[in-house]
């Protein structure tokens, strides 16, 4: 059994100090020796992106990533995506508009639109397919998800958007 | 008869709203609980040795060097576990792990558990199994060819699991009197669920002896009858609990031979243990989308009017029965629902080949067949040059009618769909006849359009037995809170959201008051699973009838409080109240106590099981439903000559859902079947390196293609509204049925944007390329198989058609053989 390596890092916005065996990936750090279950997995190839997160606000695939890489970064995880009570936009929106089905790979999308709104608060329609063409979705067909992008993009730009009726109730 | 409240639905306060799901939140926070994020105190690991060879007697299995490990508590194999068991009474075919021979790759033969996964997968790779190879089949061809070696001691002969052979009415009469016979063969590749969430699954063994398993299954009470089987124990000491699904589309629904072992090890050791498939393995689990070869034969009057349909498929079934003697019927059982079909033969064979096992994948059986007729449909038309609208629009089956094989029709709302997409698309404008000197569209573009039907829940049990489908019990408690509870399975379809906005609309309280809890053996009462399409409307059925008893109760215990009749009472915004008057009332936590006062502790139960068929014949359980969803379906591609690559720009979709409970999730539901749809027409596929040991080719998320955000279509969604007497507030379903069109839709659209067709499923460049170039060299210009394998056929069994006066019943076989 290979021996221990301790590490520090920022952890959703907290000094995070924790022990573990170096082959381990970031996705095994986070779920196995830091009991954050949140981030999940579906490949551990790099292939799905659900286990997508930021460090240094970047989206990473955490699956790829050794823990002992993360030493002095700054990682967040679904767990600190919401401000204390207070969900994140894109959180409210995927939760309201039905972009989580069984959820499993939202946690993944949430942190990369995260991301892009970051970069691009009024992302064009292309540029959210672009920006989440590293994540798979099995549920939606992804429609549900780029409409919660573009609601939570409007709203964290302070304007006044309304779904379009035919998203919610179908054409007439 | 239960009320289902489609008089009222003026004044419905929840159903019909577009509320968010009551476990949306929790999935977007990370909160949500799937089966691998449970750890539980000194846990072990599970690894499962897999078969690396295709068929092979196993001569010895040597645990000793595994058991040597540091960390590793215990190896079970075949010997551990030596019951059968299997989802389908007739198919009790598998064990847990492989005791005399292994069938494909990736069946397991024995199961490690230890302190942890490291140490679990070093031991499994100590494991020692000396195999001796048996030959192959790798195909339905060499199935039907081969008899030995069998795979199975079991089925209809050699390699052949099931022949199904049943004729509605005399189809050669029909063929007589047609004024076109065509026949067409196509075939549908075999493909995966993919659910984003690997199986997983805990089990814990007490010390006072009960078992608990935690899985992702969408069938927590069969793996419930399973696990009592195969371990030996009393049902009532093992409690199944189904964690919410991370995607199943039926790949969830057989119990699991992961599941069986590590409740085995769990008793062996005393310790929980956890097992979390690595994605390779899911592939191997499988139970997806059959590989189906087919012909049909279909004659027609000049105007389009069907006389008869013959249907034969043949399905590569893998290395297991699983749901497969229901899904061969599924591929001959909804042909007649759409249009009218008043002479009916179907004849299906089910062969055994060493692959991962098929199942039911969203469609169950009927996506192949369906892209089959709808493509089918599509020649006729241009044959006959009618518009493959009309000859769809002109025949549809009457609404509240029964079909040539005894389906019972109810609202059939097929009509309004396609005006819907007909409209929409544009279709009139674009189309332009069959002839290329009409054409609008440059070449390269095209619309194709197709329909189809699926039904809501299977009519009858996986066992046989005379219980509810689906039970909801009710908890009112004196503090005002609702607890509903019930068998069935979030997949992520939000059948935990219908259960609470079904009891809140009729106990007029805020579906977030409740508290639901689903899909647990010991606290839930049955429901029978996440599959055929049958929650909602099942367990919708059966929360309304709980929910009213429990209404009943708290209304008569305000009325005798308010000393008003029983009638004038209503229930809305948390307040039991007077209609004439409604200031005079009570709060909802109040109405409680009066009727926990009167009464004592308030609960009540609620259950639902689906009207009897009309159909009495051997074989018509597969097939009847209280209710058909109808889908209508165009699409438009645009193809490239020079690379075959085919872009599905946009499609239009109508889904007649009966009524919908919540928009919003019916509407994710139509768009993620149009997406698996998309995926299953243009690139998904199972397949494998015949020459080289039945190997999948492609066991990964990287290279088994599915679409990304850069391949979804545009979708155009219209909801056609048009309740059912059997659903819940007249709703019907929408989890598979949408997927239906879209393949059938993609090639006829296919076909005219570049005037080749592609009668095999997915359309690949290299298929359209292919059929290209035979067009351009004058040659036919197709893809697609040639024909099917000649089979010695059993005599059909024999009905009269409702048309014919019968009865639902087989004739005398004596009587009638030709």
């Amino acid at each position: 059994m290979n021996s221990k390596r301790q590490i520090r890092f920022r952890l959703n916005g907290e000094d995070t100090e924790v022990a573990f065996a170096p082959h381990k990936t970031l996705l095994e750090v986070l779920r196995e020796d830091l009991n954050l279950t949140g981030t999940k997995h579906g490949c551990e190839l790099g292939e799905c992106g659900t286990c997508a997160l930021l460090v240094d606000g970047r989206s990473v695939l955490s699956c790829l990533m050794l823990g002992l890489e993360a030493e002095g970064r700054e990682v967040k995880t679904i767990e600190g995506m919401a401000n204390g009570a207070e969900l994140h936009p894109l959180q409210q929106t995927f939760a309201d508009l039905g972009a989580a089905q069984c959820g499993y790979c939202s946690p993944g999308f949430l942190l990369v639109a995260e991301e892009l709104l970051q970069k691009s608060p009024n992302p064009s329609r292309a540029e959210i397919q672009e920006a989440l063409s590293g994540n798979l979705c099995r549920c939606t067909g992804y429609i549900k998800i780029y409409e919660a992008v573009e609601l939570a993009a409007a709203r964290m730009r302070g304007e006044a958007y309304e779904l379009p009726k035919e998203s919610v109730y179908g054409l007439e | 008869m239960m009320s289902n409240n489609a008089s009222n639905n003026d004044r419905l306060n929840v159903v019909g709203k577009p509320f968010r799901k009551v476990d949306a939140r929790a999935k977007c926070v990370g909160q949500t609980k799937f089966a691998d994020d449970i750890v539980l105190p000194r846990m072990l690991f599970c690894r499962m040795l897999r078969s690396h060879v295709p068929h092979a007697l196993i001569k010895s299995i040597d645990v000793s060097k595994a058991l040597a490990v540091p960390g590793v508590l215990a190896v079970i194999t075949g010997k551990d576990l030596p019951i059968p068991y299997g989802i389908l009474p007739v198919s009790q075919d598998e064990h847990a792990l492989c005791i005399d021979k292994v069938r494909f790759v990736g069946d397991p033969v024995a199961a490690v558990a230890a302190i942890d996964e490291d140490a679990a997968f070093d031991a499994m790779n100590l494991i020692e199994v000396e195999y001796e190879p048996l030959n192959t089949i790798s195909s339905i061809e060499e199935a039907v060819l081969i008899d030995e070696p069998r795979i199975h001691e079991y089925g209809d002969s050699g390699n052949v699991h099931k022949k199904v052979s049943l004729e509605f009415g005399n189809v050669e009469e029909g063929f007589a009197e047609a004024d076109l016979v065509r026949e067409d063969v196509f075939f549908y590749e075999g493909n995966t669920h993919l659910p984003m969430e690997q199986h997983a699954a805990v089990a814990q063994f007490d010390a006072d002896q009960k078992l608990t398993l935690w899985s992702s299954t969408q069938t927590p009470h069969y793996v419930h009858r399973a696990l009592a089987k195969v371990l030996e124990m009393p049902a009532s000491h093992i409690r199944v609990i189904a964690t919410p699904n991370g995607g199943g589309f039926g790949g969830k629904s057989d119990p699991f031979n992961h599941e069986v072992a590590v409740c085995k090890l769990a008793m062996i050791t005393g310790r929980p243990v956890k097992v979390t498939l690595t994605r390779e393995e899911v592939f191997y689990c499988h139970r997806g989308r059959h590989p189906v070869l087919m012909k049909v034969k279909t004659g027609v009057k000049n105007d389009g009017a069907i006389t008869a349909m013959h249907f034969q498929s043949f399905l590569d079934g893998g290395a297991y029965g699983s749901y497969g003697v229901a899904s061969t019927f599924y591929t001959g059982a909804l042909q007649t629902v759409t249009y009218e079909v008043p002479r009916y033969k179907f004849q299906g064979l089910r062969a055994f080949t060493n692959k991962p096992p098929c199942g039911p994948k969203r469609g169950h059986g009927t996506p192949q067949p369906r892209y089959a007729l709808e493509v089918h449909l599509d020649k006729i038309a241009e044959q006959l040059r009618i518009d493959p609208v009309e000859i769809r629009r002109q025949h549809l089956v009457a609404p509240n009618s029964v079909t040539a094989n005894y389906l019972r029709i109810g609202s059939m709302g097929l009509g309004k769909c396609i005006d819907k997409v007909v409209e929409g698309s544009d279709w009139k404008n674009r189309f332009a006849g069959w002839d290329p000197a009409n054409r609008k569209l440059p070449f390269g573009k095209g619309i194709g359009i197709a329909c189809s039907s699926y039904i809501c829940g299977a009519g009858l049990p996986i066992y046989w037995n005379n219980m509810p489908q689906s039970g909801v019990q009710l908890r009112l408690d004196r503090q005002g809170g609702v607890c509903v509870m019930c068998g069935s399975t979030d997949i992520g379809q939000g059948s935990d959201s219908i259960l609470a906005y079904i009891v809140a609309e009729i106990l007029g309280i805020d579906p977030f008051d409740i508290r639901v809890v689903t899909a647990d053996t010991d606290l839930t009462p049955v429901d029978l699973g996440s599959y055929s399409s049958r929650v909602t409307l099942m367990t919708g059925n059966a929360a309304i009838q709980a929910a009213e008893r429990a209404r009943e109760l708290l209304v008569m215990a305000v009325a005798e409080k308010l000393g008003l009749p029983i009638e004038n009472l209503s229930l809305a915004e948390r307040r039991v109240f007077d209609v004439e008057n409604p200031q005079v009332g009570v709060s909802f936590a109040d109405a409680v106590v009066l009727a926990e006062s009167k009464f004592g502790t308030i609960g009540t139960v609620g259950s639902y099981k689906p009207p009897h068929s009309p159909g009495k014949y051997k074989g018509s359980g597969v097939g009847p439903s209280p209710a058909y969803s109808y889908s209508a379906a165009v699409a438009e591609v645009d193809v490239n000559p020079d690379t075959g690559i085919v872009v599905v720009e946009r499609v239009w979709i109508a889904h007649d859902i009966g009524r919908s409970i919540n928009p919003m999730l019916v509407m994710g539901q139509v768009e993620g079947s149009v997406y698996m749809g998309l995926g299953e027409i243009l690139m998904e596929e199972m397949t494998y390196r015949t020459n080289r040991n039945v190997v999948h080719k492609f066991p990964s998320l990287l290279e088994y293609k599915s679409p990304t955000t850069m391949e979804m279509c545009d979708v155009k969604t219209y909801l056609i509204e048009d309740p059912d007497p059997n659903g819940p507030y007249g709703a019907k379903e929408v989890g598979q049925g949408p997927l239906l069109p879209v393949p059938p839709a993609v090639a006829n659209a296919v076909y005219n944007a570049v005037g080749v067709r592609i009668d095999e499923v997915p359309i690949t460049p290299e298929k359209v390329m292919r059929a290209l170039k035979d067009k351009a060299r004058g040659r036919d210009p197709r893809y697609g198989p040639a024909g099917v394998p000649a089979v010695a056929w059993p005599d059909p069994l024999r009905v009269l058609t409702p048309a014919e006066g019968g009865d639902g019943t087989e004739m005398p076989r004596v009587a009638v053989h030709s």
